[in-house]
């Protein structure tokens, strides 16, 4: 067994991981690389603890540098055949160590666990779920670091022209106002939490051209209430489920539902819409793919040739 | 029966009804938003192009009910707990049925087996259901005992049943996936939003079998409160009677946790307060109780509605900030 002795050269080194760490970690910072490396330097046993980055990873072509991933993760089909190590919650730190990573992405709020590698001198690679443009950062600075700049650039890019082409076709169109669903109880209207006026879920509306019924509550989620609902009076309920896509029944299950609130214009003019699959939530690469589907279900006629 | 009780029985309960029946009428003309009373009434405007009459009976109307129904049970059943187990801190809860019924709903979500049937989630089934195991458990454990019901081994098997349930509960969060946790945790906090009458139509047979019961119960439970052994010699069959008391108030708590999940402090504070204004008969604590806790609960549920307007103040919040507070400062008024 390693057990490192604390010593003053071993404290040293861990400050100054933590400082490298720091510089390599988050979006909100992007810096080239730690220590100026360049593609030689780059981390060749990376775990991802988040399954928005296991994405990204993949996606650039680092996929084969990943030895480990969340417990959440089932995309790629490749991602889930690698050794899982716990998730947000619950992250397995000895195993993590025994994998011997030279870097470990994390989410932002899992604190002990960085601590805990920063004292091991692993690099982290820290990040948390914000805005639609941040995405595209994330992928990029991903590059940086992992040494697949080029092709992290071709994803961004990739994702960038797939949001212009959305946006070209939607652009033109008058903007719907829209409640965009994302939980609640099944054959029932209670608790039912919608996308606030924040985060990426507001960001894929926008880009999809709705305008957020919710977009002046300065939150990610909002549990709304009926009588909320029947107050905005929204043109249109997106309601967005992540999870195998909904057979024709479970849809209209899902948009008799809504009968109960005849008032509202989305209920009166047939525009209760059910956008189901996977990879409809997941802020990564499969985005700009998302941001088409609901556009095509808020301007089915840009979409028609 | 004594003058005194029967005066107070004229004059209190239907004060108390007077005031449940205010609030039932009065909240749902309250709100987030304001809405128009005369168009919500008004028929000649159609349905579907009615939002004041939708927001009025669609949104406030079923949860201002629940509420009522919802608060009057946990009252009641905090009156009928308190004594038959001849103690003041007696709770609804007290004896594993809102853990029982918690686990159960816990156990559908995380599992995923929320589905909805007959128009109802497969949720208050569950948590019902779980309430219901939590009951037989208990009793099972008390009746072993030679004599009827001991309310000791009760109390004692109803709270290591809560305290082992809770345990169950993390358990089953614990492997739970993430969101399903926060689904879980939101349940735990109480939620009045019914959405519809559906849930409302559920729950009443089981909460007006209960009430059936608690109505021959009162002049028990007077006797119970001065010991099993006065009961006796006063000619109560006191096995029979704290069955009764015992599976009715199990039984009515357990159609209100399915409803709304489980709200505290409503079933400690309400019977408490209605004891000091109107003294300790049970003819009247019991139907007092049931009124005003329905009003208590109708007014945290606008607070919640409310407070934090356009968003929810989760309801069992509202409670337990004023129930919490209340319930010490008793304790520290009779020490």
């Amino acid at each position: 067994m390693r057990q490192p002795r604390p010593s003053r050269r071993l404290v040293m080194a861990g400050l100054l991981a933590c400082l490298a760490g720091t510089a390599v970690a988050g979006w909100s910072q992007p810096v080239a690389t730690s220590g100026g490396g360049g593609a030689q330097n780059a981390p060749r046993r990376i775990i991802s603890l988040v399954p928005a980055l296991t994405e990204m990873l993949f996606a650039i072509g680092a996929g084969p540098q990943v030895v480990a991933v969340s417990s959440y993760d089932t995309y790629p089909a490749e991602a889930a055949t690698r050794p899982r190590v716990g998730a947000l919650l619950d992250p397995d730190v000895e195993r993590v160590l025994s994998l011997t990573p030279d870097l470990v992405a994390i989410y932002g709020s899992q604190s002990d666990l960085r601590r805990q590698l920063e004292r091991a001198a692993i690099p982290v690679y820290e990040y948390r779920h914000a805005a639609l443009p941040d995405i595209l950062l994330t992928i990029r600075d991903l590059g940086r670091v992992t040494g697949h700049a080029a092709g992290a650039e071709a994803v961004a890019a990739g994702i960038e022209r797939d949001l212009a082409a959305v946006r070209a076709r939607v652009g033109t169109r008058t903007p719907l106002r829209t409640v965009l669903v994302f939980g609640r109880e099944p054959n029932a209207l209670r608790n039912i939490y919608a996308s606030g006026g924040l985060g990426f879920l507001h960001d894929m509306l926008v880009a999809a051209g709705g305008v957020n019924v919710f977009a002046d509550l300065k939150q990610q989620s909002v549990q709304a209430t009926t009588e909320l609902l029947l107050t905005r009076a929204p043109d249109v309920i997106l309601e967005v489920r992540e999870g195998p896509a909904y057979s024709s029944a479970q849809v209209t299950q899902a948009v008799a539902d809504w009968s109960r609130l005849a008032s509202v214009p989305a209920v009166k003019n047939g525009r209760v819409h059910v956008v189901s699959g996977a990879g409809l939530v997941v802020p990564g690469p499969r985005v700009a793919g998302a941001v088409a589907r609901l556009a095509r279900a808020l301007h089915p006629g840009a979409f028609t040739p | 029966m004594t003058t005194g009780v029967r005066r107070r029985m004229w004059t209190v309960l239907p004060l108390c009804a007077a005031g449940a029946v205010a609030a039932v009428v009065i909240a749902p003309t309250v709100g987030s938003t304001s809405i128009s009373l005369t168009r919500a009434f008004d028929t000649s405007i159609p349905w579907a192009d009615n939002v004041d009459a939708q927001i009025f009976f669609v949104a406030r109307l079923p949860r201002v009910l629940a509420a009522a129904v919802v608060g009057a049970t946990l009252a009641a059943s905090g009156v009928v707990l308190q004594a038959l187990l001849r103690n003041p801190l007696a709770t609804p809860f007290t004896l594993g049925v809102s853990a029982g019924a918690a686990l159960g709903a816990m156990i559908v979500i995380a599992a995923g087996l929320d589905v909805g049937a007959l128009g109802v989630s497969t949720v208050p089934m569950a948590s019902f259901a779980g309430s219901m195991g939590a009951t037989a458990i208990v009793y099972w454990l008390a009746r072993s005992q030679r004599r009827g019901l001991s309310t000791n081994v009760l109390l004692l098997a109803g709270v290591t049943l809560n305290a082992f349930f809770s345990a169950l509960i993390m358990f089953v969060q614990y492997l739970a996936d993430f969101t399903q946790s926060f689904r879980t945790l939101r349940w735990l906090m109480g939620d009045l939003d019914v959405g519809s009458y559906g849930p409302l139509v559920a729950a009443a047979p089981f909460v007006l079998l209960s009430f059936a019961v608690f109505a021959v119960l009162p002049r028990t439970l007077n006797l119970l409160t001065l010991g099993s052994d006065v009961a006796a010699a006063r000619g109560v069959d006191v096995a029979r009677a704290e069955r009764l008391a015992f599976v009715s108030a199990s039984l009515a708590t357990g159609a209100a946790v399915s409803l709304a999940g489980p709200i505290g402090f409503i079933g400690i504070v309400v019977p408490h307060l209605v004891r000091l204004l109107v003294g300790a008969d049970h003819r009247v604590v019991l139907p007092a109780s049931a009124f005003f806790g329905a009003a208590f609960l109708i007014g945290c549920d606008l607070v919640s509605r409310t407070a934090l307007a356009p968003l929810e103040l989760p309801v069992g919040i509202v409670t337990a900030m004023i129930g919490g507070p209340f319930f010490l400062w008793q304790l520290v008024r009779h020490s």
